[in-house]
Parts: structure tokens; C-alpha cells; sequence
């Protein structure tokens, strides 16, 4: 029984992400090598590597890789570190604490469409947004983010969403510390600058582990923010290779160039892959 | 080492409080205009200086509800998020158990392949799963979103259920079974009370990932099996200037995960640390 019990339990689960992940996988590689327009799903016929080309000689398809990368990139670079400094910040007691917690969670139940419309209209429009009265007050000329700034505006948004969870990690995580040993190191004359060198940064590089490894995940597909606000643009300035995806499949109905452009989202995500197990594998053992 | 002043103390205290209040309020701050905006009417909504003080309005929720059927969407909503997380649940918790307390040498490598798949950005399957879609006739339908939904979050699921599980002491079980204790038994009585709270924390992270998610109901689903992440996204067309109104609908939309969000934030975030935090 202790052996057949643990393998009937753990099937349903890898079966059905076997599934998930082959199925479309071998799809994704038929379709990636034949012209196959959703519009005329009846004229297919073998084109070779020609959707690869197309797809990577396509300008934007660098655009969209650096666009990618930069994106995760801030936004994780953001995340932790303005999480690390709310969360040194809340982690003494202070009056409201609890209310301040809730408060700062609140943008990690907001859903990306919208994060995306209120910061796109309310806060960034050069117009009516809060930002141009904020700008205004200053006696400065407002910013037209979203046409100007569109890949910043983006990393704003998400950001926003994300900083929440990141923080809120990082508090659980102080919470958890050695009160003695932290007080011990008082007595020893040791100043705060020392405590975060030596106590509460080491402390908290697991939970920099785990915080980089679930937002890389979700942050690779961003989507909903650039469909919703900038479209992509102008031109390809916020494309990612996503949205770049989303682009040829349903608005060029070319499942074709798309599948080709998704198996390179699959390479960069397994590069990703690669690296995340690398970090979590030293700081989580499972 | 001099006897600390208490003068500097309470200064640093209060600075502290100061501070956290502050940077609390400031990302607190587009909620709070989106909650303000939803009660005024359109030309309060885009008045400049921005208006403070007004008469709050109910106009725009009747108006949203008028206009784009909200309760369809939000019924949509609930049902996908719910079943996909009960699903995901029944799928999971198995394999989480089978591998904290049935450990082999696959385990790791099983786990780490289940969030490899994770990895794969939804785009990648994009056209697949809308092809699959198409020709089974779920385009536009919950049961479309109810199966994307259970599957795309199964690798989380199984991983933060682990990381709950193997935390449990395997004495426990053991000193159960030698009581003659069954399996079910062991299960219900040993098992499933000390696993309430990462049941629950998964459970709670699933619901709000699947209510959020936005690439797959874009994608998939529209006017019938649209939820409301849908219905939002169906308000960015018309540029600017109905801002009470997406703020109503808006509010509407979040309204339900956010609160039930500050409710169980504590036992959410305790459980989304992945056993990094002892």
C-alpha cells in the first residue's frame, strides 16, 4: 500500500499538467510551421521555418524582448527593495498598524484590467489625471504618460499591484525574527545600520527567494495592463513578447507567426526557468 | 553605552508612525479616488481642481447595471473562481500529501518540473487553447474559463500545499496509525486539522488569482461567459470622460475579492511565504 497509495494520489495532478503542457506544446509546433490564418482555417499547407522568420525579423521582436526584460526587471528591482524598506518601516508597533496592513495590501486584490483603466484615466491622463494637478501645483508642465513614458507607466501599474505582496512577505518574514538575538545585539552597542547588515537582510533573503520566484512567473505574461492602456504603443514602446504574441493570433489571425513567436516565449521562459531553480534550489529546499 | 533618552525614542516612534501612515496612504490613494469617483457625477468626475466636497450619487451603479448587465458578469465571476478553486483543491491537496509525506528522490524533481510548467507564459499555449476552444464549442463559456483556470494554477496550488504539509510532523500520523487509527481516519481527524490553515491560505490565493485573472477571460470569453474582468476591459474603448461610471463599474467589479481580500490577508500572505519564513 506504501508504495501504489502515494503514486494514485499524485496522478490526477501530474496527468492533467501533462497534459497541459503537451498538448498544446505539440500543437503549438504543428501550427508553427504552417500557414494556418484563423480567418481560413481551411488553407493550411507546410511552410517550413518561414513563420520563425517572419516572426523574428519582425523589428518588433526585439523591441518586445527588451521590453520584457525591463519590465521584469523594474518591476521586481522595485518591488523588493521599496518592499524591504515598508517592511523595516511597519515592523515595529505603532499606532494603526493593523489599519496601515490592510491599507497596503488592498492593490494585490485589484484586478489588472482595473489597475490598468483607473491609473490610464484617473491618475495619468495629462488632462483631468491627478498626477497633471499634482504636476500643476508644482508649476510643472503635466506628462502625457501613457504616450510619452508608455513602458515606465506600465512598470508604475504593475508595480503598484505588486509592491503590496512583496512587502507584506518581507513583514511576515521580520515578524518571525529573533527577538533576543536582535535585542542581544542592542546591548552589544551594535547600531541599526549593523542590525540591517548583519541581522534583518540575511534574515530576509529567503523571502527575496520566493518573492523574485512568484513574480517572475506572473510577470512574464503581463497582459491586461498594455491590452487595456497603451495597446502595445505607440508603435511598440510597451510590447512585450505577450502582448506581441496576442498581436499576430487575434488581431492578425496569423496562429502561424504567433505559434513560432510562442515557442520562443517558451525558450525565454525556460531560461527564466533555469535561473529561478537555480535561486530556489539554494534557498528553498522543497 | 549611555542610558538611552526616552526623548529621542519617542521622537523616532512617532517620526516611524508618521512615516508608515504616509507611504500606507499613498498607495492606498488611487483606491480611495476610485471609491470617490464612483459616487460623483461625470463632470465632478473630470472637474479640475479635483472636487472634495460633493453630494454623493447612487446614478452611476444603476447606470452600469443598466448598461452591461453587471450581475451576469459577476455570476460568471463568482462560479469560475469558486469551482475552479474547489477543482484545483481536490486535484492538489492529493498530490501535496503523496509527496510531503511519501517522499521519494522524484519528489523534488516532480515539484520543480510542476513549476517549470507555471512557467510558461499563458501566451505560449494562446493559440492552442483557442483553437481547442473553437472546435469544442467552449469559446465564450464558464466551463472554458473553470478548466483554464484549475489548470494554470495547480502547479501554485501543489507547491504552497507542500510547503504547508511537509512542515507537519510525520510522528504525528505515525503515532495515529500505530492507534489503530484508518486512513480516513488519519486523514480527518490528525491530518486535516493541522492542515486547515494551508488549506485555507491556498484556497483563499486560488479564488483571487482565478477572480484577477484577465489573460485567458479576454481571450476566451465575452459577453456570456465573460467575467467581470471582461466587463472592465469593455469600458477602456470609450476614451475617457464616462469616469464615474468606469469607476462605478470598477468598484463593483473589485469590490467583493478586495474586502474578502482584508479579511484573510493574514492567513493569505502566512501561507504565500512557501515555508521560507519559520
Amino acid at each position: 500500500m506504501n508504495r501504489i497509495l502515494p503514486r494514485l494520489l499524485l496522478t490526477p495532478a501530474v496527468a492533467t499538467l501533462l497534459l497541459w503542457m503537451l498538448v498544446p506544446l505539440l500543437m503549438t509546433l504543428y501550427f508553427s510551421v504552417i500557414r494556418f490564418n484563423l480567418l481560413q482555417p481551411d488553407q493550411i499547407g507546410f511552410v517550413g521555418l518561414a513563420n520563425f522568420e517572419y516572426f523574428v525579423t519582425d523589428p518588433s521582436f526585439i523591441t518586445a524582448i527588451g521590453n520584457t526584460l525591463v519590465l521584469l526587471g523594474s518591476v521586481i528591482g522595485i518591488t523588493v527593495v521599496f518592499g524591504v524598506a515598508i517592511a523595516l518601516l511597519i515592523n515595529e508597533p505603532f499606532a494603526g498598524r493593523a489599519l496601515v496592513r490592510v491599507l497596503l495590501i488592498s492593490p494585490f486584490f485589484v484586478m489588472p484590467t482595473v489597475n490598468a483603466l483607473l491609473w490610464k484615466n484617473m491618475m495619468m491622463n495629462p488632462i483631468y489625471g491627478v498626477l497633471a494637478q499634482v504636476w500643476l501645483f508644482f508649476g510643472a508642465t503635466p506628462v502625457d504618460w501613457l504616450t510619452d513614458w508608455p513602458l515606465f507607466s506600465i512598470v508604475i501599474m504593475v508595480s503598484w499591484q505588486w509592491l503590496p505582496f512583496a512587502t507584506l512577505i518581507f513583514v511576515t518574514a521580520l515578524q518571525s525574527m529573533d527577538r533576543e538575538q536582535l535585542e542581544a545585539s542592542r546591548m552589544d552597542g551594535a547600531h541599526y545600520g549593523q542590525q540591517l547588515r548583519y541581522l534583518y537582510l540575511p534574515h530576509l533573503s529567503r523571502s527575496v527567494a520566493v518573492v523574485v520566484m512568484i513574480e517572475l512567473i506572473f510577470l512574464l505574461s503581463v497582459f491586461a495592463e498594455i491590452f487595456t492602456t497603451t495597446g502595445g504603443g505607440p508603435g511598440d514602446a510597451s510590447t512585450n513578447i505577450a502582448f506581441l504574441i496576442f498581436k499576430q493570433a487575434l488581431l492578425n489571425f496569423d496562429a502561424g507567426v504567433a505559434s513560432a513567436g510562442a515557442l520562443f516565449a517558451v525558450v525565454l521562459a525556460n531560461i527564466a526557468a533555469v535561473f529561478l531553480i537555480r535561486l530556489v534550489g539554494k534557498n528553498l529546499d522543497p | 553605552m549611555s542610558i538611552p533618552n526616552p526623548t529621542p525614542l519617542n521622537l523616532t516612534q512617532w517620526l516611524r508612525t508618521v512615516a508608515a501612515w504616509l507611504v500606507a496612504l499613498l498607495l492606498f490613494f488611487p483606491l480611495g479616488w476610485l471609491l470617490l469617483t464612483a459616487f460623483k457625477t461625470e463632470l465632478q468626475a473630470i472637474a479640475v481642481p479635483p472636487e472634495w466636497l460633493f453630494t454623493p450619487t447612487l446614478e452611476n451603479f444603476h447606470e452600469v447595471q443598466e448598461r452591461s448587465d453587471y450581475l451576469l458578469y459577476a455570476k460568471n465571476s463568482v462560479i469560475t473562481s469558486v469551482v475552479s478553486t474547489l477543482l484545483g483543491m481536490l486535484i492538489a491537496t492529493p498530490a501535496a500529501y503523496a509527496m510531503a509525506f511519501f517522499k521519494s528522490k522524484h519528489t523534488k524533481d516532480i515539484l520543480m518540473w510542476m513549476l517549470s510548467t507555471k512557467m510558461m507564459p499563458a501566451v505560449g499555449a494562446l493559440v492552442p487553447v483557442y483553437v481547442l476552444a473553437q472546435k469544442s464549442h467552449l469559446l465564450d463559456t464558464q466551463l472554458a474559463l473553470i478548466i483554464v483556470f484549475t489548470l494554470s494554477n495547480l502547479p501554485i496550488m501543489v507547491w504552497m500545499l507542500f510547503s504547508q504539509f511537509k512542515d507537519i510532523p510525520h510522528e504525528t500520523l505515525e503515532a495515529a496509525r500505530m492507534d489503530g487509527a484508518g486512513l480516513w481516519q488519519e486523514w480527518r481527524m490528525v491530518l486535516l486539522p493541522l492542515a486547515m490553515g494551508g488549506l485555507a491560505s491556498t484556497g483563499l490565493l486560488c479564488l483571487v488569482l482565478s477572480w484577477n485573472e484577465a489573460f485567458w477571460s479576454l481571450n476566451l470569453t465575452a459577453a456570456k461567459g465573460g467575467t467581470l474582468a471582461t466587463l472592465i476591459a469593455s469600458y477602456s474603448s470609450p476614451e475617457g470622460l464616462f469616469w464615474a461610471k468606469l469607476s462605478a463599474a470598477s468598484l463593483m467589479a473589485i469590490a467583493p475579492i478586495v474586502v474578502f481580500g482584508w479579511f484573510s490577508q493574514k492567513q493569505l500572505v502566512q501561507g504565500l511565504t512557501f515555508g521560507a519564513v519559520k
